[in-house]
């Protein structure tokens, strides 16, 4: 919302400064974006009197300018502008200004052997347009020393406030006085339009034709004819207005319609009379009507629309924009007045789905004042009159004005107990009254009628913001929170607790983590098992962002890809966060996943003097889930691997950990297919945790430990070497091993894995180390000799192994 | 000489003479073995008088344990050279460069850390940590907050859809962390709890430039009681500030603004220093505007099953990258969900600097 220093004193007596009106506003809530005072640009320049200018010694196209500035003795310049003569008046810049229009700082030099000690200025080096065919030309009379842009009428400030959804009203200047004056920075000017008595009856009749289930779409809607007026350019000064707050001047009658709607929050419309055929009929519009609008577009309509036609078609787009063949033009010379109130929820649907921005639909979303409706006419007459001419009719209005009016009973304890502000009822009132609310009774609660301009006012708990907003927040005393409980307690649930935890597990393993897209390209969501149509975007922001993410490898992956672009090949990224099977709350799952690339392994990457890192594989992968999982307390001494993975991995070179049925973690070199699919390259070992499957340990009685079982008795380790059929699983192996005597056998360690000529072909030999903890007393050789039977008997029934003798 | 003398002198300088363990063991042989020249002295004093005894004995057990001595120090000595050669030729070039460490290497995020760093704070003032779904129904991202249907204010939003519904219905991704206020109200109104809950999170917005991405994160706090009102919401935030940026003293300003969950609602402004390449906080006269707050609407009490008569309370919400930025001097949202291995590496942190308030947030 923009307007000028000047507009808004129109409406507010003041003798505050710009800089203390604008911080008020800001501190109100109308906070400012953007105050352009031209005196801080053009404050340097000053009006002076060319005494002499003769030729140039050196130049042909300057001259040598003997200028009078008013203060002191007479400045010589070098001026190259055609137009500079003896005896003009113009515009000076002494040596240390700031030229707008070049961006350079102006310094006293020698041109072609003649000292300068200033500038005669264009219009385009003050930035007041883009002449520059010559210099300022003033009139004789402009007074010599003066500050240029005063006396122009060029140092009017130009205010720009951000408006909040909620206030309406203040998208007109006397809203923004109005604010002002509460807050005691100046009086409200009282700005009712005077009533203007028609002379003759409005010849054209409006029709509101809406069946109950629309006609809230008007309520109201008045209109006016003024007869015999002249069209054409509005005052200067209206003109000037306009386009200091960034408005193009059209033609008076336009022009005063944008003027109300940003002096009085009401937008009004102005039809050329003669363009109109027969009545005005208010309606929802038939499907496929079209109507050129005043942008030039024209806007194929629906039966959600609300429009107004007259017998030939429609004329204007209600509340939204006009339309062009009825529009006002230098040639009109009866005017339509247009003032109606339009319901702000339909508006709003209909700007959207036309795709319209206008002030006039921006105001009539966010509400107008219904009981400026025929006031609006008013002040627009009397400015149309006085411009243009031309005698007035009666005004007509259909429907009704609304009588909504708001009383709330309110209690002024409530702002102490929701604002905590001590603030005495004659403060309260007096604030209230000045924001235009009525407040009557004698005892709380009092009643409060809202201003018809406040539509955004229901409840107490407004009223309390608006007394905090103008009394000040500042004066809210900060209240220390009671402590809950004297020792600060745990924070945490236990989901984010492993969160933290997977993080810090992961980095210690020498990765970084990434925050990744929660959107990824549908491809990439196939590959990954995602892609179903409830987790597509109806609106993405790009096509590379189009699908919630089932897994977090695809955008780890292009980061990688990213990283390899710039020449970082080998490394090792992880990401924490949401993945989404389907679009419930219980759908969105949390995975902790990682990816190393090239030789990126944990002991260190690429090169090195002490062994140089081969490419990452399964292995690499399996490690960092698993150590995750123990990080996070899962059972990883329960955990089976089984060489099922999903089909973005290799197929014989990755696996799942889980628990029965439930899955924890994937892991695995990825399927070459997925990467070329994706158009990526290198090798990647990657894992993915799901963090909500890990089961959550039982909570104990007791914080106590178990006690510590550590025997006196030495542990002894024997070694057995198997050979197996090559498709047979170490893991069966082991498991079998380890089963053999649970009682004795504390660790089985598979040391060996050997193909070749010495086993044979479709055989492998597999080597274990099985430590025996002895608990009661050193084992004999018959002992240890008895187990080791049961050793090898487990695994040779598990596994159909033979010991290799 | 005497004889023994002579042969002390002798087996002296064969010790001396010994060059490695296995000499002298020779020596050790020929002198104190069962046949040594010692031992045979020895066996000799069973043929003399025992007046020759009482002279001769001493002197050649003095000899045998003098012996015995000079030997066990010979190999000591020879024991030690023959470390001193080993650790001579064990020798390496200690300037070798080792493999940086798993540790060393290791990020964590800037907004995990900062998430961390608000979580450590905001723990010690009572609040627990709430979290919600990314998509979300229309009711908890807008109804459920007083959003009023086809408001300008849910255009403000830039609201991100999902695919409609049989029904008509659509999801839409939560253009903020508010919903989890409806959420966690709708978990504790049948008790009438008071709730202090801090709710970080991903959040989205249909916009993309220079400082939006369509994806960031914000943290949003919740208080629900029959007490808690906007001095408190002043005097939480500003405690807030302090600590998070490690300032004994920071400019704030609370501006009225609007929002539909809120009233009143307000902007908090700190003071900075812009004028610089980087915004320095704690210093200047300018202002950047870091979070949005206010007491908690009527409505909205009402929509998560609280008495809005009864109960009341404060909420907020703040950026976490862009508090982040301030804090740590990024100078590109951007870059934070690239995953550019420098970036991260630059800006991340250390796996073991976890922030706390005992350890301190940041080192």
């Amino acid at each position: 919302m923009k307007f000028t220093l000047s507009w808004l004193k129109e409406h507010l007596e003041t003798d505050a400064d710009v800089r203390t009106l604008t911080n008020a506003l800001t501190m109100v809530g109308l906070e400012l974006e953007d105050l352009h005072d031209p005196r801080d640009l053009l404050g340097a320049f000053t009006i002076a009197k060319v005494i002499e200018a003769k030729q140039h010694p050196n130049a042909d196209r300057l001259k040598v300018c003997l200028v009078d500035t008013g203060l002191g003795d007479p400045v010589q310049v070098v001026c190259g502008a055609p137009n500079a003569r003896t005896g003009m008046t113009g515009v000076f810049a002494p040596v240390g200004t700031h030229i707008p229009g070049t961006g350079l700082h102006l310094e006293s030099g020698v041109i072609r052997g003649v000292e300068s000690n200033g500038m005669l200025c264009s219009e385009r080096e003050l930035m007041l347009s883009d002449d520059h065919e010559g210099i300022i030309d003033l009139a004789d009379e402009a007074p010599l020393g003066a500050i240029y842009a005063e006396w122009a009428g060029l140092d009017d400030p130009v205010i720009d406030i951000a408006i909040t959804p909620n206030r309406g009203d203040a998208l007109g200047v006397h809203g923004v006085a109005r604010d002002l004056a509460a807050v005691g920075l100046g009086t409200l000017k009282d700005r009712t339009p005077a009533s203007i008595k028609g002379e003759f009856p409005c010849p054209v009749a409006v029709h509101l034709q809406f069946d109950d289930d629309t006609k809230q779409n008007c309520p109201a809607f008045a209109l006016r004819m003024v007869r015999g007026v002249k069209n054409g350019p509005s005052p200067e000064w209206l003109q000037k207005r306009l386009i200091e707050i960034g408005l193009r001047p059209i033609n008076a009658l336009v022009d005063i319609t944008n003027f109300v709607t940003y002096d009085r929050n009401r937008p009004l419309h102005v039809f050329d009379a003669a363009m109109v055929t027969g009545d005005l009929v208010v309606r929802m519009a038939k499907d496929g009507e079209e109507v050129l609008a005043l942008d030039g577009k024209t806007y194929r309509l629906d039966p959600s629309m609300t429009v107004i036609a007259d017998d030939r078609s429609v004329e204007s787009l209600a509340g939204i924009m006009g339309g062009e063949e009825s529009g006002c033009t230098a040639d009109t010379t009866d005017v339509l007045i247009e003032s109606a109130l339009w319901d702000p929820i339909n508006i709003a649907r209909t700007g959207r789905t036309l795709g319209i921005n206008s002030d006039a639909r921006y105001r009539f979303e966010r509400g107008v004042d219904p009981a400026f409706t025929v006031p609006g006419v008013e002040l627009a007459t009397e400015l149309v009159m006085s411009f243009c001419g031309g005698t007035p009719s009666d005004i007509v209005v259909a429907g009704a004005v609304p009588d909504g009016e708001v009383v709330i009973d309110f209690d002024p304890a409530e702002v102490k107990r929701l604002a905590g502000l001590e603030v005495s009822w004659v403060e309260v009132k007096r604030v209230l009254t000045l924001l235009g609310f009525w407040v009557a009774g004698n005892e709380a609660p009092y009643k409060i009628a809202v201003p018809s301009w406040r539509p955004d006012i229901h409840g107490s708990a407004d009223l309390v913001e608006e007394i905090v907003r103008i009394i000040g927040v500042d004066r809210v005393e900060p209240a220390p929170m009671p402590r809950l409980a004297a020792v600060t307690q745990s924070a945490l649930t236990v989901g984010q607790v492993r969160d933290r935890m997977a993080k810090r597990a992961l980095a210690t393993r020498g990765m970084v983590e990434a925050v990744t897209w929660s959107f990824i390209p549908a491809a990439a969501a196939e590959a990954f098992g995602g892609g179903s149509p409830e987790l597509k975007l109806a609106n993405p922001i790009s096509a590379d962002m189009s699908d919630m993410r089932p897994s977090l490898l695809p955008g780890l992956l292009e980061a990688a890809r990213h990283n390899a672009d710039r020449g970082y090949f080998d490394l090792a990224l992880f990401e924490v966060g949401q993945i989404f099977a389907d679009d419930t709350p219980e759908g969105q799952r949390r995975a902790a996943t990682g990816l190393r690339r090239g030789a990126a392994k944990l002991d260190g990457a690429g090169r090195h003097w002490s062994g140089t890192a081969g490419p990452v594989d399964v292995f690499d992968a399996k490690t960092d889930a698993s150590a995750l999982i123990a990080a996070l307390g899962g059972p990883a001494d329960r955990l089976q691997a089984t060489a099922d993975a999903p089909a973005w991995f290799h197929p014989g070179r990755s696996g799942v950990l889980r628990l029965g049925p439930t899955v924890l973690a994937h892991f695995g070199e990825l399927h070459p297919s997925t990467l070329a699919d994706l158009d990526i390259e290198g090798q990647f070992a990657a894992f993915e945790v799901f963090l909500d499957a890990i089961p959550i340990a039982k909570q104990k009685a007791s914080l106590s430990m178990p006690a510590l079982r550590a025997s006196d008795l030495m542990p002894l380790t024997r070694d057995y070497a198997f050979v197996v059929d090559s498709d047979v699983e170490a893991g069966r192996l082991i498991r079998a091993a380890a089963g053999a005597e649970k009682a004795l056998i504390d660790d089985v360690t598979l040391f060996d894995v050997y193909e070749g000529e010495h086993v044979g072909a479709g055989k492998k030999s597999l080597a274990i180390a099985v430590t025996l903890q002895p608990r009661e007393k050193t084992l004999t050789d018959e002992e240890i000799d008895a187990v080791s039977g049961k050793i090898v008997k487990a695994v040779e029934k598990a596994t159909g192994a033979v010991l290799r003798g | 000489m005497s004889d023994l003398e002579q042969l002390e002198a002798d087996l002296n300088q064969r010790i001396a003479d010994a060059a490695d363990e296995t000499a002298l063991e020779a020596v050790r042989v020929a002198a104190l073995g069962k046949k040594g020249a010692v031992s045979e002295r020895l066996k000799t004093l069973g043929a003399m008088t025992p007046e020759e005894r009482q002279v001769m004995g001493p002197a050649i057990n003095g000899l045998k344990s003098r012996i015995a001595d000079a030997i066990a120090a010979r190999k000591t000595t020879l024991a030690n050279a023959s470390l001193n050669a080993r650790l001579v030729n064990e020798r390496v070039d200690i300037t070798l460069p080792v493999r940086p460490a798993s540790l060393q290497e290791g990020r964590i995020h800037p907004v995990s850390q900062v998430i961390d760093e608000i979580t450590a704070i905001f723990a010690d003032m009572g609040f627990s940590i709430a979290e919600g779904p990314d998509i979300e129904t229309d009711y908890y991202n807008f109804t459920a907050l007083n959003f009023p249907p086809d408001h300008p204010a849910r255009e403000m939003h830039d609201t991100f859809f999902m695919p409609e519904k049989e029904d008509g219905s659509r999801m839409v991704l939560r253009t903020h962390t508010s919903p989890v206020q409806i959420r966690t109200m709708e978990a504790h109104a049948e008790a009438g709890d008071d709730i202090r809950v801090i709710i970080p999170g991903r959040t989205y917005r249909y916009d993309s430039d220079q400082t939006h991405t369509p994806m960031f994160h914000q943290v949003e706090g919740l208080v629900v009681d029959k007490t808690s009102h906007l001095g408190h919401l002043k005097w939480v935030l500003a405690e807030f500030c302090k600590a998070f940026f490690e300032l004994d003293d920071i400019k704030m300003r609370f501006r009225p603004s609007h929002f539909p969950f809120t009233e009143p609602s307000l902007e908090v402004d700190i003071g900075c220093d812009r004028s610089g390449d980087k915004v320095k906080l704690g210093e200047g006269d300018d202002w950047m505007e870091i979070l949005g707050c206010g007491v908690v609407h009527p409505n909205v009490l009402r929509f998560g099953g609280y008495d809005p008569d009864v109960y009341q309370g404060f909420a907020w919400g703040m950026g976490i990258d862009r508090i982040a930025m301030l804090k740590y001097g990024m100078p590109d949202l951007r870059a934070f969900f690239d995953g550019d291995i420098r970036w991260l590496t630059h800006y991340g942190f250390p796996p073991l600097d976890v922030p706390s308030l005992v350890g301190g947030l940041s080192r």
